[in-house]
């Protein structure tokens, strides 16, 4: 096997070809196996490693209904899946079903490369109020075609070390009521400077805390978060009143010029000057933040929900999970984003294709999926299903549904232009957090976003 | 059977060098010789090259026919502030790169030659070029970490502050272009230790007879007696240089604040991140202007094809 498929329209630039041999990784796709004896085979892609056994068992279930059907389930890492589906998309031999991702979708709707399922639906029958709030929409089209159905969510959650939260005096319980606000920080912010350590063992609320010799940092991150800011600024942007954009999905225009979020990122690295929250070259430099929060250097970090089981597993510690603080719009914020499963516009079999995205949709498969505790599906039932799943293995999942329960979820936007936004803001963000810039920055960068979508 | 024929014409009425063979009579061996090497140059670069320079007047999504629009790609080029930064990026680390890894390289070979033939320490000065560039790169990540890695736990050990080395902007590239010379420079080295072995012994003992000492030696017999493969070797490395990609991306991805954001970098994000072939091609036809016009210098300067030794 060679490190691309070699079709003739797999022809790019000598660059991009060059540049796709030398990430070398990326290579060595299957191949999709041919119908044989009348049964058809449908070929099913997820990059979640994790969530394979889960969908194992719903393709068991499924094939045991249609005798005619078989699932054949294929893992790519989420660096080379999307790289990997955009090669198989140009040689015509995609998969014929895909987990989908809210960001990702709409350049392949707009493309005419995922098939608009909406006059499937209704002829199926699907209640679409079966799954959580807000889920449907984002596989909304500009066309308002229907380009998936929810499988599943995420939000995000204050991860923490639990033995470093017991020598600072606080209880669990308390974190629930933490509170944040622009000017001092709020009862959140005095949380994060208790947890706060240096070289000297004297915490960042004390005298004589030297912020450049830090032990513990109370509130960790892994980068900027650019344009998006998921696990990092967004849940406080968004309980302070912010939206990214004046619509979603397709927004016609973004709003990081906002005062809301201006004055939420000049509080934001306000704890990287106080020592609360490494520089962005220390968060960027080098392993992940959760290794860092394994290994003691964070004693929080805000983190998504989907990574709730590997956080729980990572050793050394006791880690628990507490939600995202109340901001000043007297509601706590997260973003709100979920998968779906999209049908590839040139599979040879759309009927069985969808009679397999319809089971996955369904209750009976994501009631499955969630006794698996990995993931919290779409489906509202299944939802609860997964919190309890979640409880037996000692995370306490209310800390992501609270948000749900409260209405305090943000989704996240939907636009064929992430790409592009992120080449404007992640540099403009990097260079806010890092102090190389004011957060006023924002202003010429929004204007530059707003071209983009103009045209 | 049409060669074997006039190979004796061809003979007769051949040059002054009476003895030489028939001048087409391997041209059918050779061409046998070159089919291998042929095909895969056509294949994969001269069609992708070509069809690349024709996408880069066009609009191409990869999913979608290509539209042609002209120029517009390289109006757009001239006026987008992120393809000169990329190419200063590039340009700053080539410098870095190729810089310091050509003198530890030669400093290498000449160390090989003057105190030791053993094959064990050549082996060991080639052996980080026998590991993945992307492995090389993650080990290094991992040890450089500021808060974890080894090294940074060495520098808190002599009482120096900790690095964050990928996450400096100013520390970010060093970084990565010590990284790369450190990976290059046993393989440059034995090129360079090869050339030193062409070096007639006799020039040295001639020179040392006139009084040279070691520097005056290096300076006036090794260095211009080498000119021939060491500019080759830096054509290669220096077109090898410009093409820089994995260690980037399986560390800083470009960042922070495009720091690192070299140009394979950036064509890589606008085709496969951004579908934007068009574009990206338009990018990869002035990269390959530029590393021509490199090397064509390169040759020119350093008058390659000419040697000091007759």
């Amino acid at each position: 096997m060679t490190t691309m498929t070699s079709r003739s329209r797999t022809r790019h630039a000598v660059a991009a070809a060059a540049a796709a041999v030398a990430l070398g990784v990326a290579g060595c796709a299957g191949t999709s196996p041919a119908a044989t004896d009348g049964v058809v085979t449908l070929t099913y892609w997820m990059w979640d490693a994790n969530q394979v056994p889960g969908y194992q068992a719903c393709a068991a279930d499924f094939e045991a209904a249609n005798p005619g059907v078989r699932i054949n389930i294929e893992q790519y890492g989420w660096d080379d899946y999307w790289t990997q589906l955009t090669a198989r998309m140009v040689a015509e031999s995609a998969p014929d079903v895909f987990v989908d991702h809210s960001q990702q979708f709409g350049k392949f709707a707009e493309l005419d490369q995922i098939l608009d399922v909406s006059d499937r639906v209704a002829g199926s029958g699907i209640d679409l109020n079966q799954y959580q709030d807000g889920l449907v929409d984002l596989w909304r089209g500009q066309d308002g075609g229907l380009y998936g159905l929810p499988k599943d969510w995420d939000t995000v959650g204050l991860y923490y070390n639990a033995d470093m939260l017991a020598d600072a005096g606080y209880t669990q319980e308390e974190l629930w009521d933490l509170e944040w606000n622009p000017a001092d920080g709020g009862t959140f912010e005095e949380f994060v400077a208790h947890l706060s350590v240096d070289g000297n063992g004297v915490r960042g609320d004390e005298p004589g805390f030297d912020k450049d010799d830090v032990e513990v940092y109370g509130l960790g991150y892994n980068e900027s978060g650019g344009g998006y800011g998921q696990v990092q600024w967004a849940s406080f942007a968004l309980s302070n009143g912010w939206s990214y954009s004046d619509r979603n999905p397709w927004p016609t225009e973004f709003s990081y010029d906002d005062p809301a979020l201006v004055e939420t990122i000049g509080w934001y690295r306000s704890l990287i000057d106080k020592g609360y929250m490494p520089p962005l070259a220390v968060a960027t430099s080098g392993v992940g933040s959760q290794e860092a929060l394994g290994a003691g250097a964070y004693a929080t970090l805000i983190e998504g929900s989907w990574n709730a089981r590997s956080i729980s597993e990572l050793g050394g510690a006791d880690f628990q999970v507490a939600p995202t603080p109340v901001g000043p719009s007297g509601e706590r914020g997260t973003v709100f984003n979920g998968l779906s499963d999209a049908i590839y516009a040139g599979t040879p079999h759309p009927d069985e294709a969808w009679a397999w995205v319809e089971y996955l949709a369904s209750p009976d498969c994501q009631l499955r999926v969630a006794d698996e505790a990995r993931v919290f599906p779409a489906v509202k039932a299944a939802s609860d299903r997964a919190v309890s799943a979640f409880k037996d293995l000692g995370v306490d999942a209310d800390a992501f549904s609270v948000h749900v329960t409260d209405g305090t979820t943000t989704p996240s936007p939907v636009t064929d232009r992430w790409a592009q936004l992120q080449t404007i803001m992640q540099p403009t963000m990097d260079s806010v957090l890092s102090f190389q810039s004011e957060p006023d920055s924002f202003g010429p960068a929004n204007r530059r976003v707003n071209e983009l979508l103009d045209d | 059977m049409a060669v074997m024929t006039t190979a004796a014409p061809v003979a007769a009425r051949g040059r002054r060098d009476g003895v030489r063979r028939p001048r087409y009579g391997d041209l059918r061996t050779a061409l046998i010789f070159l089919i291998p090497a042929t095909i895969g140059f056509v294949t994969f670069y001269l069609v992708p090259a070509v069809r690349g320079a024709w996408f880069s007047l066009t609009d191409y999504s990869v999913l979608a026919p290509p539209r042609y629009v002209g120029l517009d790609n390289y109006e757009r080029l001239v006026q987008d502030p992120l393809f000169w930064n990329a190419m200063k990026v590039t340009a700053y680390y080539v410098v870095m790169n190729i810089g310091l890894q050509t003198v530890l390289a030669i400093a290498i070979a000449v160390l090989m030659q003057r105190l030791t033939r053993s094959a064990l320490v050549r082996g060991v000065v080639l052996l980080p070029y026998f590991v993945a560039n992307v492995v090389v790169a993650l080990v290094w990540f991992f040890m450089l970490d500021v808060q974890m890695g080894i090294v940074n736990v060495l520098l808190e050990g002599v009482g120096l502050d900790p690095q964050a080395f990928f996450g400096d902007p100013a520390l970010a590239l060093p970084t990565i272009a010590l990284i790369n010379v450190w990976r290059h420079m046993g393989y440059t080295a034995l090129l360079i230790f090869a050339g030193l072995q062409m070096i007639d012994q006799q020039v040295y003992e001639a020179a040392e007879l006139d009084g040279a000492g070691p520097l005056r030696q290096f300076w006036s017999v090794t260095l211009p007696l080498l000119r021939p493969v060491l500019a080759l070797v830096l054509v290669v490395t220096i077109t090898g240089s410009f093409q820089i990609f994995d260690t980037v991306a399986v560390t800083s991805g470009g960042g922070p604040v495009d720091a690192t954001r070299v140009i394979y970098l950036y064509i890589y994000d606008l085709a496969f991140g951004q579908l934007d072939f068009g574009y990206a091609s338009a990018l990869s036809v002035v990269l390959f202007l530029v590393l021509l016009g490199v090397a064509l210098l390169q040759l020119r300067l350093t008058r390659a094809s000419e040697s000091d030794t007759n």
